[in-house]
């Protein structure tokens, strides 16, 4: 697609949705990037008049637009808060798709998205290449986060003090795994996401304990791929609908009754952009599409509520302090910052404190951190200082990607704060 | 076209990242919040300092360059859509509080300044300011003086002239212009801060604003008043003022505002009810139970089909989430939504809500009324497509209604919004053509090249 014409017309499919937003600019008010920068064209209504301005030929830069629409953390605090109802993330992800197909991938992005991506195996043994060769290049920068730091990888990384990949994923030390239907009666399909299965290992570990703890029986097919989230974020498409196609395919024919991860990120790709996206798929993949995607949960919200946390459980005065940062893509998006909680609360070594801005956005944004470090940074330290004014020790959350994100601002500031997900710290406390 | 020499002085004076030229970066400052069409500047430039501020107008003035000074870009007359071609020069980077003095009871700020974190940091100091505009999570004080910003809080309190003491500002030629002053009073000099109160961008630019304070009320009560018809509303509102009670809010929803705030944000309004009142009284504990007591008699008296009193600080949020929520729900109907805000002396209201609806029926349009009742600042807000052409002939046809209704009420076209573009054609139709050329001789005079915010208010 080449045509200016084209893409104009591809973008007024749009237009039924940008009409919907009003030019308020309350958007400013809680747009983490905005707030950082304080430019228009990153805040919800500029990159909806941006993508207005091109469909009406007000301007032709095309990869000028695109570029200003890229710099999002994609966090959805614009629409959780649009007082007209304007779906942003709809339209953001939809339009860089269109202008994908317009302007091309980019070659770095086509490499990782189109070569490793989308064929989960490669993805997998490259990643593993790295878990050998990591310790090569990398010091202990902190040990109480277990992170690391590179001179040699610096160029590369930048200031970034990375959470290590795991030695052996997650999946590839359990092997896939179904369990019978205990206690509760429930069966649960485990979709893991990379983050745990390539660098939080543990947290995996944390969700099949409470589970079997609860008597849930698990399903957890190996043959599980991304949920795509990267690659529809890039614009494209094709690398999406594979790894879509890939999950239908491990996950499609079983009956289990919620498919229950422990990413923030994962769950809501799976529940809300999946669907968004399913005109691109046949009639009973799209079918397939709707049924995960209404069975898609939290690991917190469905041990709450399926009602496997008791109601009386005791409100803990553990030993240890603990706050929690509210995952924009459960809170914003899937309005779930409830269950999380009840989980530490019901945790007998966990003393509960809220932080200021709970739900503030880490900065993380995915490859937006990878693109635009400083600047995510500059967001996750604002993040940072609430968790240690705080005074808790140990910060929890629901997302490994925001989990990384922390343990790269903590670290770098040398705080003695470490970072859990809310599974862990409730598992580990289970007999 | 703006030569690459006189960027490159911009860049020097600015710093690279507070000089955008990029088609990309000037389209995300070719609008605000008025329904219009976008108009491209060739220039964005952001100056952090006050120097930074006075040369950048400076150099704009000896290129002849248009300026259009935009804080959050929230208002709703066109107003900081820019001249083709010209230049939006942001006042947002400078949004320092500057000073909260508690001795005497005033706070100088920067012009970029939000207004709700102004608010915050003067509650923070055990004081109050009272404007409180519906974007104030956004919009900035220049912005708010530019406008002469009101809010809920208007009745009692007054608007956002009532607080301006004084101010710096820079005349088109760059010069730093000084009046008002920290003092309860002041007589030195014309009360040229009262002159920039409302002039829209047009007669300078705000480099430093001196607000007054005041002490928070000590105690305050919400109240909802839900009536089967609107004249008994609109009465309750007269007699409440006509018994010396100021509430500090007095808000009304008509029916079809409070159906869409019930299927939006099911608040457990009737949804039969004619018009609801939303009432606000505040001050000493015991002159607010008094005066509650009273409003309760008032509404009563009136024929209210149901009173409630919140009793708590939870029960008081719910009462104005129904108003909170008014725009929301609206806005969510139809894919355009215009908000106006013609003004009528309050004893006027049961006449201008009838015009309304009149106006409606007309037009064949849908319009929820909702707004400032004790104020007589009424937003009719017409739901609309405009990219349906006839329908929006229609719409044109009836804010055209709407505000013949208000001046023929003895009202004025613009409570709080301002004139800017939207309403610039029908500021003759009130103050008459000598005030307008009057105001154009002192445009003429304090910027004779015509370099600030050219076109707006006045017309060309
Ligand atoms: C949802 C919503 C609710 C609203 N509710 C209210 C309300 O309740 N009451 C009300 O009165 N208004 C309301 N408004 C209108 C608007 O928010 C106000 O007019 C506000 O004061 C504008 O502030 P701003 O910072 O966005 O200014 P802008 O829109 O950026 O600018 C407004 C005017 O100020 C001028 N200006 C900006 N900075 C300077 C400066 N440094 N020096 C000189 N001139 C300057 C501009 O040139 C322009 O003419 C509402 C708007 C929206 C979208
Ligand atoms: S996206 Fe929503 S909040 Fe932002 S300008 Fe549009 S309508 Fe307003
Ligand atoms: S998704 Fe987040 S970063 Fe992107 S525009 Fe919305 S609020 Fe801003």
């Amino acid at each position: 697609m080449k045509d200016i014409q084209q893409l104009t017309t591809m973008l007024k499919t749009l237009e039924d949705q940008m009409t919907v937003c009003m030019h308020c600019g309350l958007c400013q008010s809680v747009c983490p990037l905005y707030t950082q920068t304080l430019n228009e064209a990153d805040v919800a209504r500029g990159k909806i008049c941006l993508l207005g301005g091109l469909s009406s030929r007000m301007l032709d830069d095309v990869q000028g637009v695109k570029d200003r629409l890229d710099h999002c953390l994609m966090c959805g605090s614009c629409a959780a808060n649009c007082p007209s109802g304007v779906n942003a993330l709809e339209i953001f992800l939809k339009a860089r798709v269109i202008l994908t197909a317009y302007q091309g991938l980019s070659p770095a992005r086509k490499m990782i998205l189109r070569g490793a991506l989308a064929h989960p195996r490669l993805f997998d043994r490259i990643l593993e290449l790295g878990a050998k060769s990591q310790s090569l290049f990398s010091q202990p920068a902190s040990e109480l986060l277990g992170t690391s730091c590179s001179e040699v990888m610096s160029p590369f990384i930048g200031k970034r003090h990375f959470t290590p990949l795991a030695d052996v994923p997650f999946h590839k030390r359990c092997g896939s795994m179904d369990t019978p239907v205990g206690a509760s009666g429930l069966k649960a399909a485990f979709y893991y996401g990379c983050l745990t299965d390539k660098i939080y290992p543990n947290i995996g570990d944390a969700v099949l304990k409470a589970l079997r703890h609860h008597g849930v029986g698990v399903w957890m097919p190996i043959e599980q791929a991304c949920c795509g989230i990267p690659a529809l974020s890039s614009g494209d498409i094709s690398s999406f609908k594979k790894l879509v196609r890939a999950n239908l395919k491990a996950f499609g024919s079983r009956g289990f009754d919620a498919l229950v991860t422990p990413c923030a990120t994962c769950t809501s790709t799976i529940r809300e952009f999946w669907p968004m996206f399913a005109a691109e798929f046949s009639d009973d993949e799209a079918a397939d599409i709707r049924t995960l995607a209404a069975k898609t949960i939290d690991i917190s919200a469905f041990l709450v509520n399926s009602g496997l946390i008791s109601d009386n459980a005791k409100l803990s005065a553990g030993a240890a302090t603990m706050t929690y940062h509210d995952p924009c893509h459960l809170k914003k998006s899937l309005k779930i910052s409830v269950q999380p909680r009840r989980l530490l609360q019901s945790s007998p070594s966990c003393r509960f404190v809220e932080m200021n801005a709970a739900d503030s956005c880490c900065g993380s944004g995915g490859s937006f951190n990878l693109l635009h470090y400083e600047t995510s940074a500059a967001i996750g330290m604002r993040k940072r200082d609430n968790i240690v004014a705080s005074g808790a020790a140990t910060v929890t959350t629901s997302c490994p990607a925001c989990m990384m994100q922390m343990t790269d601002m903590l670290s770098r500031r040398k705080d003695a704060v470490t970072v859990r997900h809310v599974i862990e710290v409730y598992a580990a406390d289970l007999v | 076209m703006i030569s690459k020499t006189l960027i490159r002085e911009f860049e020097t004076l600015l710093g690279a990242e507070n000089v955008k030229t990029q088609e990309a970066d000037c389209m995300a400052y070719a609008y605000d919040a008025a329904v219009l069409p976008p108009v491209m500047p060739s220039i964005v430039l952001r100056p952090s300092d006050s120097d930074a501020l006075g040369k950048t107008i400076r150099l704009c003035n000896d290129n002849r360059l248009p300026v259009t000074v935009r804080g959050a870009g929230t208002n709703l007359s066109g107003g900081t859509i820019p001249s083709l071609g010209g230049v939006v020069l942001l006042t947002t980077g400078m949004n320092r509080i500057l000073e909260i003095n508690e001795a005497d009871l005033y706070a100088v700020v920067q012009p970029g300044v939000v207004t709700a974190k102004f608010a915050a940091a003067v509650q923070a100091k055990g004081l109050f300011y009272p404007p409180d505009p519906g974007s104030q999570a956004v919009s900035t004080i220049a912005g708010n003086v530019a406008e002469n910003a009101g809010g809920l809080r208007g009745l009692k309190y007054g608007v956002t002239k009532d607080y301006v003491m004084g101010m710096d500002f820079f005349d088109a030629n760059g010069d730093l212009i000084k009046n008002g002053s920290k003092t309860v009073k002041c007589v030195t000099g014309f009360n040229l801060a009262g002159l920039m109160t409302a002039s829209e961008g047009c007669f300078g630019v705000f480099n430093r604003i001196i607000l007054k304070l005041v002490p928070p009320p000590a105690a305050q009560k919400a109240m909802m008043a839900v009536y089967d018809s609107e004249a008994g509303a609109s009465q309750t509102v007269s007699d409440i003022i006509s018994n010396k009670i100021v509430p500090c809010t007095l808000e009304i929803l008509d029916n079809f505002t409070i159906r869409a705030v019930e299927d939006f944000a099911h608040a457990g309004l009737p949804t039969d009810a004619a018009s609801l009142l939303l009432i606000e009284v505040d001050g000493h504990p015991a002159q607010v139970a008094e005066e509650a007591e009273k409003v309760e008699t008032i509404c009563r008296k009136n024929g209210c089909t149901r009173f409630q009193a919140a009793q708590s600080a939870e029960e008081r949020n719910k009462v104005w989430e129904a108003r909170r929520a008014a725009l929301s729900a609206l806005a969510r109907l139809r894919p355009t939504t215009v908000l106006e805000d013609a003004t009528v002396p309050r004893s006027q209201i049961p006449h201008m809500v009838r015009a309304i609806n009149e106006v409606a029926r007309k037009y064949s349009l849908t319009i929820g009324t909702f707004g400032h009742a004790g104020d007589g600042n009424l937003h009719p807000t017409i739901l609309t497509d405009k990219r349906d052409k006839a329908e929006w002939l229609r719409v044109e046809k009836a804010i055209d209604d709407i505000f013949d209704a208000a001046l023929s009420l003895g009202g004025t076209l613009s409570g709080e919004h301002g004139i800017g573009i939207a309403k610039s054609k029908y500021l003759a139709g009130e103050i008459g053509a000598s005030s307008i050329e009057y105001c154009r001789k002192i445009k003429k005079a304090v910027d004779p090249n015509n370099i600030l915010n050219p076109g707006k208010v006045l017309l060309s």
